[in-house]
């Protein structure tokens, strides 16, 4: 039925013209590779991967050609701290929350998505809230717009979880029910490490009792199997190596308690998440291999975020810290290309360099650089079309591909608001007259 | 006159029936002011003649005759002889309808008892003052009946509704007056909120309504909060929970069987009626309105390894494929989503919300189209004009009347796995059934007698009914 298809076409479908499949050239393009400097050419895309970047690539019979018109295409961005495409952010009554994960309530409907493409973002971290010593799981997704949760995920990136430190895992928890809340444990900085601490010590407890379980089974004593716990599995994976820590941290001091207590039990803090003040430790967190994914300019918003400058990115970076940028927010993400411009002006970081904040270094921080990031090929065609340099404060985007299929189309999406609105409209008007139908005769509702 | 109907044509009067419930009825009549039969004495004979029977299980029978003999129905069809000693009601210009099925509600529960966990707060227990392993909840909060020997928060996996039911609740009789002989009632509290009974909305005894117990368990994603918050506090926690209940139960049968076989060497597992609950819970509910949530339920039931069905389905309109493929029964809230009548007229409603209101009641349609199995239920309406409006709703948005009429019986009957019992018109089953003037989605209509397991009740102008006559 037509009005069946009409979501789904306005709101949720990608741009559908190009379904994956065909192949795709971007022609007459100043392409932006990252990795690879900066060329005019053209690019050409099969099978949504990137199979060609040159200044003269053939465009193969049956290709569409897309005329770039002298514009800028770039990797599309990765975000590496977001909280978007979610219906859950904190399990905020416990100290450790390691048992949940955003993949239960990922909600690939969430207009964030949409306007995060719109923004150029083509792949995000979206992490549990900063409300526990140690927080739930992590899902990487792709912004395809339309399709459903498995299908936005990105298949084949490393488990994480969210770890976090300082005012927000000790304040007292539980406060998004609005009413005054109990005291939770921790409630001091000593108390969050020892949270740490205590949790991996029963994850090691834990472990031994499942290997001392499956020692006794497979030796043919009869032994009922002990409880899996989906607490303490997580952390397990953590000290395997199977599963990246992503830490919400601020202060110089937390951020070495961190990296120590890691140490102590043989496990890597993958990320550093804000760490404002890592330009003070940068050493040792190049030391400890951790990369630190930061914002520009953003601090001040309490007192263990007051330490903080804008040259932070750009001299972890010289110090040889993996540094990402990131947004922490559905509003700042779409345009985080003009947050990466402020490290050229702050610390002096080249044109490259400042682009790798918001592509290559948040997907090596992922490890999924072998399939986005930057524009070389064999990579996924995730790119995005610029009219003007992506540094540039005046940029748009204009149009954003993912796996070679294009999800947002600047133009088409001007000429759908006028759809959009009518329909609005006459919906409405429908509506009210309807509830004014319902009502009875003398305004009082029946009870 | 006799006191059974006023209707009464044919044959005699069976004369045990006449005297003795006369006399009782008068007398529980004077004693407590209310109709109250128990099926003790003799069950009753009745033929419908000459009526339209829709039986849900085929096409309507014009002229047809419908034979109703202890508590079952006995024939159906268009050359049925009335047999001798029945009750022959006429028929003419009546339409029979199998006794209409409300598949998840809460008529005939009390509210206090599933109500929500009580909290008892603590005194708090100073610096660092925290159980073990944390994921429990606070130090200093407790809930109060949750006796098993780990916390399960807001967790009566083990209550059933054929426990809690009140015979005599308003609601019941109701309902009944609207032509519903059953409904699937599940306390509907808490995360795990306990176990559905299929009741015959007979009156009587308690035992004397259950049809099937326990036929599910109702788990909702209700975030514990209560003032004071607790594990689990958001969805996200909801799902952890719920999966590690599942996982749990899972070790508890392994453990409890083990240790039945030859508890020689072997570590007592101990008892815990959470589990216990959930073990004997055939199915779980599942809540699901959006098409998200559809879609990541189907997704959540593979996981938990148990059959599920979904409720909700405010936009099953969008959700027919998933469904479908996934062979999982959906039950649909017929409180479809209006705007407030009450509201701000000047409120700008987002396209998507505007989209999901003009929709929902074409879901129906959908699901029917692609052949996804759906059934009604009435969702907190309470008067049966207002479920009968809202069916009406979903029938001018496309669905076929039968179809109708299926998701609140056969359709219903499938999901539970009652449909060897209940659901249809068809020899063997459960004498469940209603007749009206006319078609039972015309505005007009009027129900003129409901039988629930073969007990005859007429619908006064009151709002009781009177019966059973």
């Amino acid at each position: 039925m037509d009005r069946r298809k009409f979501i789904g076409g306005l709101l949720l479908a990608p741009v559908a013209a190009m379904a994956a499949g065909g192949d795709i050239v971007i022609r007459n393009a100043k392409i932006l590779t990252v990795t690879k400097g900066s060329l005019d050419g053209s690019i050409l895309i099969r099978n949504g991967k990137i199979a060609e970047v040159g200044p003269n690539v053939t465009a193969p019979a049956g290709a569409r050609v897309i005329d770039a018109g002298g514009q800028f295409v770039m990797p599309g961005i990765i975000d590496c701290h977001s909280h978007i495409a979610t219906e859950a952010v904190n399990e905020g009554s416990v100290s450790v929350s390691s048992m949940t994960g955003i993949e239960d309530t990922v909600n690939p409907e969430d207009i964030g998505i949409y306007r995060a493409l719109a923004g150029g973002v083509t792949t995000a971290n979206i992490l549990h809230g900063s409300a526990n010593a140690i927080g739930g799981k992590n899902v990487v997704i792709k912004m395809r717009w339309g399709k459903d949760a498995p299908e936005i995920l990105l298949d084949g990136a490393m488990p994480g979880i969210k770890f976090a430190l300082g005012e927000n895992p000790k304040r007292r928890g539980g406060s998004d029910s609005g009413i005054a809340t109990r005291l939770r444990y921790p409630a001091t900085r000593m108390g969050v490490e020892d949270v740490i601490r205590e949790a991996f010590t029963d994850a090691r407890a834990y472990k031994a009792t499942l290997d001392d379980y499956k020692a006794r089974a497979a030796k043919g004593e009869r032994v009922i199997p002990p409880r899996r716990d989906l607490k303490l599995e997580p952390l397990v994976e953590v000290l395997e190596g199977k599963r990246f820590v992503h830490a919400h941290c601020y202060r110089a001091d937390e951020i070495l308690m961190l990296l120590r207590v890691a140490d102590e039990f043989g496990f890597k803090i993958r990320t550093l998440q804000h760490v404002l003040e890592g330009y003070k430790v940068a050493k040792e967190i190049k030391e400890h291999g951790a990369g630190a994914s930061t914002f520009s300019d953003w601090w001040s918003y309490k007192v263990e975020a007051y330490d903080a400058i804008p040259y932070n990115a750009a001299l972890m970076h010289k110090k040889g810290v993996l540094v990402s940028l990131n947004s922490d927010d559905a509003e700042m993400m779409r345009h985080l290309n003009q947050e990466a411009a402020k490290s050229v002006r702050y610390g002096g970081l080249t044109d490259d360099e400042a682009l790798a904040l918001i592509t290559i270094n948040p997907a090596k921080q992922l490890a999924i650089d072998s399939r986005v990031g930057s524009i070389e090929v064999g990579k996924d065609a995730d790119l995005v079309i610029y009219d003007k340099h992506p540094l540039s404060n005046y940029a748009k985007v204009q149009k954003v591909f993912i796996d070679g299929e294009m999800y947002f189309e600047r133009d088409k999406d001007m000429s759908d608001r006028a759809v959009r609105e009518a329909r609005r409209k006459q919906l409405m008007e429908k509506q009210k007259a309807a509830a004014t139908a319902a009502r009875p005769a003398g305004g009082r509702r029946p009870q | 006159m006799c006191g059974w109907t006023g209707r009464r044509v044919g044959k005699n009067c069976p004369p045990c029936y006449h005297k003795s419930q006369m006399k009782r009825r008068h007398l529980l009549l004077a004693a407590a002011g209310a109709f109250a039969y128990g099926q003790s004495g003799s069950p009753g004979l009745y033929a419908i003649q000459n009526a339209t029977i829709h039986t849900a299980a085929g096409p309507a029978i014009a002229n047809g005759t419908i034979v109703v003999r202890n508590g079952l129905i006995e024939a159906v069809g268009a050359n049925v002889a009335v047999p001798a000693g029945a009750w022959a009601i006429d028929g003419k210009g009546m339409h029979v309808y199998p006794g209409l099925i409300d598949s998840l509600s809460r008529w005939g529960l009390p509210a206090p008892v599933d109500g929500p966990p009580r909290i008892v707060v603590a005194a708090p227990t100073g610096g660092g003052g925290r159980r073990g392993g944390g994921d429990e909840g606070p130090s200093n909060v407790q809930f109060q009946d949750d006796g098993g020997p780990e916390e399960r928060p807001s967790n009566t996996s083990w209550v059933k509704a054929a426990d809690l039911v009140q015979p005599n609740d308003a609601s019941l009789a109701a309902a009944r007056n609207a032509g519903f002989t059953t409904a699937v009632v599940f306390p509907a509290t808490g995360i795990f909120a306990g176990q559905g009974s299929v009741l015959n909305l007979s009156g009587g005894k308690a035992g004397d309504m259950v049809v099937s117990s326990p036929v599910g368990q109702f788990l909702s994603m209700a975030a514990v909060r209560n003032g004071l918050a607790s594990f689990p506090g958001s969805l996200m926690g909801s799902f952890a929970y719920i999966r590690q209940i599942y996982l749990d139960a899972e070790q508890y049968k392994t453990a409890k069987a083990m240790y039945a076989q030859n508890a020689r060497g072997l570590q007592r597992p101990a008892y815990d009626r959470a589990l216990e609950g959930v073990l004997e819970s055939p199915r779980a509910l599942l809540p699901a309105g959006r098409k998200v949530e559809i879609d990541r339920m189907i997704r959540f039931g593979k996981e938990l390894k148990t059959p599920v069905i979904l409720y909700g389905g405010t936009e099953a309109w969008r959700a027919a494929d998933s469904l479908k493929a996934a062979g999982v029964p959906l039950l649909m809230n017929l409180r479809w989503p209006e705007r407030d009548r009450d509201g701000d007229p000047d409120v700008m409603d987002s396209l998507r919300t505007l989209e999901t209101r003009e929709m929902a009641p074409a879901g129906p349609a959908v699901l029917a189209k692609a052949g996804v199995k759906f059934a009604f239920y009435s969702g907190g309406l309470e008067r049966p004009a207002d479920v009968r409006r809202a069916v009406k709703k979903a029938v001018d948005a496309g669905l076929a009347k039968e179809d109708a009429l299926r998701a609140l019986t056969i359709s219903a009957a499938q999901i539970y796995g009652v449909d060897d019992r209940l659901g249809s018109l068809e020899p063997g089953k459960i004498g469940n059934l209603f007749v009206t003037d006319g078609d039972w989605l015309a505005e007009k209509t009027q129900v003129k007698m409901v039988f629930v397991d073969g007990k005859k009740f007429e619908p006064t102008a009151g709002g009781q009914t009177n019966g059973p006559a």
